[in-house]
């Protein structure tokens, strides 16, 4: 235990909590139209949502790396306009993880969003407030439950992530090889101990996490 | 002073609703909208809000466009209070931040006000899930006046309590629509609350104005001058008693019993439609 290289469980806590921060400001806007909106185009959007729920990671992270790569389109433009290379680097791991994570944090707040009775946004438009000031300030807080659990379980399946990550990141230490990785990585040098190392790790947190989740659901239960 | 003009079609449970109806509300005025369920009482609380677009039509307050030529006021400018049916108060924030949340800044004194008025200061502190019906109700109106409204709108707010607490809550109305010089519109089917508060009643029958008028006016159809009163109600039951035959009526939720002769009986039968009159009224 003493030589395991805690360099990967950090980068995946730092990928973990950027994505779950970006799918806060991107995914809550999204939940609360999709809970709302009678656009045509909602039907769409809400398949393309929760499409990662059955698409295998691996065809997600082709599908990146071939739309990331300097090599296409795509790539070449963001090479060209703000100079940077997303294959094999952090930002790119982001990316494919917001992407991969987003119906775990839209699903359960658009799903309670719209189990709200519409009289309370209502009452609110009619003191003044914005859309958005009576999203943040009545709504989601009306959600806590299910907001916490997107949360939760966005930065969850995060850490879980793997052929995602492997397709647009690779394995380089200390840039892409988060926990996953690491331990396929340590099976592949036969160094047992290691493996056995992250791998408990990831199962204590997996644990810990999906308990606290359904104390969650418990109390928000026993509240309403 | 409140003057409109508003069409607009809707497809609801009971089919299509045309809804086209015109009318003056005077300043300070109290207006009840009555009629069946599905003649359009909601949708027109609604227009006036500004929570639901009209197809067609102008709306002016107190001499400002609300609705004009396609353009409307969004609901936010529109400086109303509106007390919703299921009380809409927000779960998450105690009755005193509940009156706040619609107060302007530096409006403090005027929450405090409300929370005395409505009779909320020792459950200022209190959630909405630990408060009773009634209790919710008073929240529900003290919240709609801390934004100062111009214009009062209520739907059907007293529906779900019981009967002496609506004989309550009815005072309270009457009080705070003269306390705050309100022009006040509420949607009601309760003959005895119409009474009660209203100045006026615009009466909906499938979308449009059936009657308009004081309540007597609308409501009141024995002649003017008569002494006699007149129930409208429904035959529950026949059945003979010694020589005379015992009527069971139904008349406003109450069950009157009515003494007849064998031959008056015979003309009624169980769910028939009558008019019952009455002479003389005595103190209870």
């Amino acid at each position: 235990m003493s030589g395991l290289d805690l360099a990967p469980l950090w980068l995946t806590f730092r990928l973990a909590a950027t994505t779950t921060l970006l799918l806060l400001l991107l995914g809550l806007p999204l939940a609360a139209w999709l809970a709302h909106s009678r656009s045509r185009l909602r039907p769409l959007v809400d398949t393309l949502v929760a499409m990662p729920l059955v698409l295998p990671p691996s065809v997600l992270g082709f599908y990146l790396l071939l739309a990331l790569s300097p090599a296409n389109a795509p790539g070449a433009w963001l090479r060209e306009l703000f100079g940077v290379n997303l294959v094999f680097s952090f930002a790119g791991l982001v990316i494919g993880s917001v992407l991969f994570s987003l119906p775990f944090m839209v699903q359960p707040v658009a799903a309670a969003l719209s189990g709200l009775p519409p009289s309370l946004r209502e009452a609110a438009w009619t003191m003044g407030k914005s859309r958005l000031s009576t999203l943040l300030r009545v709504e989601l807080p009306c959600v806590r439950p299910a907001l916490v659990a997107g949360v939760v379980m966005s930065f969850a399946h995060t850490v879980g992530e793997f052929g995602l990550v492997l397709m647009i990141g690779g394995n380089i230490p200390g840039v892409t090889r988060v926990a996953s990785i690491a331990v396929y990585n340590e099976v592949e040098a036969l160094n047992y101990p290691a493996a056995h190392a992250y791998a408990a790790i990831l199962c204590a947190f997996s644990f810990a996490v999906v308990l606290l989740v359904n104390l969650l659901r418990r109390r928000a239960e026993r509240i309403a | 002073m409140i003057e409109f003009s508003l069409q607009k079609t809707r497809h609801g449970a009971n089919g299509q609703l045309q809804l086209d109806v015109a009318a003056t509300l005077a300043a300070g005025s109290f207006t009840v909208l009555s009629g069946a369920s599905g003649a359009g009482k909601t949708t027109l609380l609604r227009l006036l809000a500004g929570l639901e677009a009209a197809d067609s039509g102008w709306l002016q307050v107190n001499g400002a466009d609300w609705l004009r030529g396609g353009h409307s006021l969004p609901v936010q400018q529109r400086r109303i209070g509106m007390v919703f049916q299921d009380y809409a108060l927000f779960p998450h924030l105690s009755v005193a931040d509940n009156i706040a949340f619609g107060a302007a800044r530096g409006e403090r004194a005027l929450v405090q006000e409300l929370l005395d008025l409505c009779g909320l200061a020792a459950l200022a502190r209190q959630h909405p899930a630990q408060l009773s019906g009634g209790q919710k109700q008073r929240v529900a109106l003290a919240r709609a006046l801390a934004m100062r409204p111009t214009l009062l709108l209520l739907d059907e707010p007293l529906s779900a309590l019981d009967h002496g607490l609506r004989r309550e809550l009815q005072r309270m109305l009457r009080d705070m629509h003269q306390r705050f010089a309100l022009t006040t519109v509420m949607v009601s089917h309760d003959l005895g609350e119409i009474f009660a508060v209203a100045d006026q009643v615009l009466q909906l029958e499938h979308g449009r104005i059936g009657a308009q008028g004081t309540p007597a006016q609308v409501f009141l159809q024995t002649p003017r001058d008569s002494s006699r009163i007149a129930l409208h109600g429904e035959v529950l039951a026949c059945q003979p008693a010694d020589v005379m035959w015992r009527v069971t009526v139904l008349v406003a939720g109450e069950l009157v019993e009515v003494l007849l002769s064998a031959q008056d009986a015979a003309t009624l039968s169980a769910g028939q439609r009558i008019r019952l009159s009455a002479g003389a009224l005595q103190p209870g």
